[in-house]
């Protein structure tokens, strides 16, 4: 695998998340990325600015009975319910590789209540190779899950500031869009302490099979995924950027650079590419390339030059 | 285990009945590092809706990068796959998956049903490059009706290995099921059946096989997503009623090792 470490490199792609120093604006999404590894043969894990790993639990989770996926217009909705192997044996299990790639690794972690999402915290804090901690307050899918937290602004501070309290690393708080007004929960987890946040995770849908008169997931909703949520997305980051101080992680529906270019105009700082991989396993390093092309075409000093570029009047 | 994703060329559309239909892809890579039992993932076009791939089992590959996939049109993707022409590219992602698991020591008797024959080509012609006789080894084919099996037949009529056919409305072959078939031949206790087709004609084949104490793998189908275990959409039951993942457990599995309400 090719080794870029260099920091004077050109173009200038590089962006900051708090104190978080990415070489640039191109995360995996949590979720759709795996443990990384699942992807070493199709991309240059060295060339992208972050990997953001599938959501962690104190436990092991099961997840969701099947049908978990099923395909709408430009998108997709899951219900795959949080499956994961738990804190304990991803840090035994997954973190060696990880600890092997210069990419920082960000762990996205979920959790049932504030103890749980302090212990997550205490072990990863523990852990070398953990560059920051994402947190999923978001994930419409378990009943007793994350939307309680996510969708109230008190809740939403009080994980943040347990997570905060339990770690030094940089903590990037992740938003539902299934809320009334995105900016109050992003206004109060800035205020408890987030280093950034991140949106929009999924946004809760339905598909129904005619035929057999029943939903087409198991889980009866799920998440929405995919091009068709990038509008919705792109909204919503261009009002928490104008809100908050604090910088801002663009996610929904991102395939190309020019995309991604978008909700940088918008006002993120960085963004994750979801969905794409599955369909291109290599849609996070292709964006890379491309947001490279374009600050080299338009004669940019660096990519930062677009954060919040948006002209509106 | 290596996966490419390429753009492979369609070299031959061949239309089998009013909803099968085989493509021919010239692939660079995909083809040589296959195994039988294996999938690749297709694009079916290149808008964003459909916005995913569609998994398809390999039928069968050649030396020279060649590659088929048969498919009975179900859906929309399946349906935009029947109106490409000879000439134009598909993107392909693959191989994925864990194959079928060959023993050169022992006899094997290989049960299709419908669009399961698919992948069942590619593992019969491995079974003759890799095994000196193939004499007590059995290919079982079974359809609805003859048009559905016959355009499938003459590939396996060409390998050394027995060859019986049933239908279920006695148009072609036998006048009833594969299990039917299956329950007129005299399987070795050594014996590996391997198994793909309707989930309830699996069911029976691995029902019988374990009434006998013999080995059975199924390659088993489920929706998934991405195919190489990223979004953990294809799961199914396994016996102890944990979850296993189509795309990278499988899609070849141990009957045994299933739950699925055997």
């Amino acid at each position: 695998m090719e080794f870029i470490d260099d920091h004077d490199s050109f173009p200038d792609l590089r962006v900051k998340i708090g104190t978080l120093e990415l070489q640039n604006p191109v995360m995996t999404a949590s979720g759709t990325f795996g443990y990384a590894r699942e992807f070493v043969n199709l991309v240059n894990l060295h060339r992208l600015g972050g990997v953001v790993v599938k959501g962690i639990s104190l436990f092991p989770r099961q997840g969701n009975p099947p049908p978990r996926i099923v395909e709408t217009s430009c998108g997709m909705l899951n219900a795959i319910g949080l499956e994961n192997v738990g804190v304990d044996r991803f840090i035994e299990e997954k973190m060696p590789y990880l600890q092997g790639i210069k990419t920082p690794v960000i762990v996205n972690i979920l959790g049932d209540s504030l103890d749980e999402y302090r212990h997550i915290t205490e072990k990863l804090s523990q852990v070398s190779g953990v560059a920051a901690i994402e947190v999923n307050i978001s994930c419409p899918n378990v009943k007793k899950g994350g939307v309680a937290f996510g969708s109230d602004p008190d809740m939403a501070a009080a994980v943040t500031r347990v997570v905060k309290q339990n770690t030094s690393l940089p903590v990037i708080v992740k938003l539902s869009p299934n809320v009334t007004d995105i900016t109050q929960i992003a206004s109060a987890v800035e205020q408890a302490g987030a280093d950034a946040v991140s949106l929009i995770n999924t946004l809760i849908g339905m598909a129904i099979d005619l035929r057999t008169k029943r939903p087409r997931l198991a889980n009866v909703i799920g998440g929405l995924s995919g091009p068709a949520i990038k509008p919705v997305a792109l909204r919503m980051v261009y009002l928490v950027s104008g809100c908050v101080s604090i910088p801002v992680i663009g996610i929904g529906g991102i395939e190309s650079a020019e995309d991604a270019l978008e909700f940088m105009l918008a006002g993120a700082s960085a963004v994750q590419i979801g969905t794409a991989s599955f369909i291109n396993p290599r849609a996070s390093e292709e964006v890379v390339e491309g947001i490279g092309d374009y600050v080299v075409r338009e004669k940019l000093h660096s990519v930062r030059d677009i954060i919040g570029a948006l002209e509106t009047d | 285990m290596s996966q490419y994703q390429e753009n492979a060329t369609i070299i031959r559309f061949e239309q089998l009945t009013d909803s099968n239909v085989r493509l021919t892809l010239q692939t660079e890579e995909v083809a040589q590092a296959a195994k039988p039992g294996q999938f690749v993932m297709i694009r079916a076009g290149k808008s964003k809706d459909p916005l995913l791939r569609r998994p398809f089992s390999i039928h069968q590959t050649s030396s020279n990068g060649r590659m088929q996939i048969l498919f009975k049109v179900t859906g929309r993707g399946t349906g935009l796959l029947a109106h490409c022409k000879e000439g134009e590219t598909l993107s392909v992602f693959g191989p994925l998956g864990r194959g079928f698991r060959i023993d050169p020591a022992r006899p094997a008797c290989l049960i299709g049903g419908g669009m399961g024959i698919a992948p069942l080509l590619f593992l019969a012609k491995r079974i003759c490059q890799i095994k000196n006789n193939t004499d007590s080894d059995m290919i079982i084919l079974g359809g609805r009706s003859k048009g559905e099996i016959e355009p499938l037949v003459d590939d396996f009529q060409f390998l050394n290995i027995g060859l019986m056919c049933s239908t279920d409305d006695g148009s072609f072959g036998l006048h009833g099921l594969v299990t039917d078939v299956m329950r007129t031949l005299s399987l070795s206790n050594d014996c590996i059946v391997y198994s793909c087709g309707p989930e309830p004609m699996m069911k029976s084949v691995a029902a019988y096989c374990r009434e006998l104490g013999i080995e059975c793998q199924v390659s088993v189908e489920s929706v998934m997503a991405c195919g190489m275990g990223a979004c953990l959409g294809c799961t199914i039951k396994a016996k102890d009623d944990r979850y296993v993942h189509v795309c990278s457990d499988g899609p070849v599995f141990n009957a045994e090792d299933l739950g699925w309400n055997l």
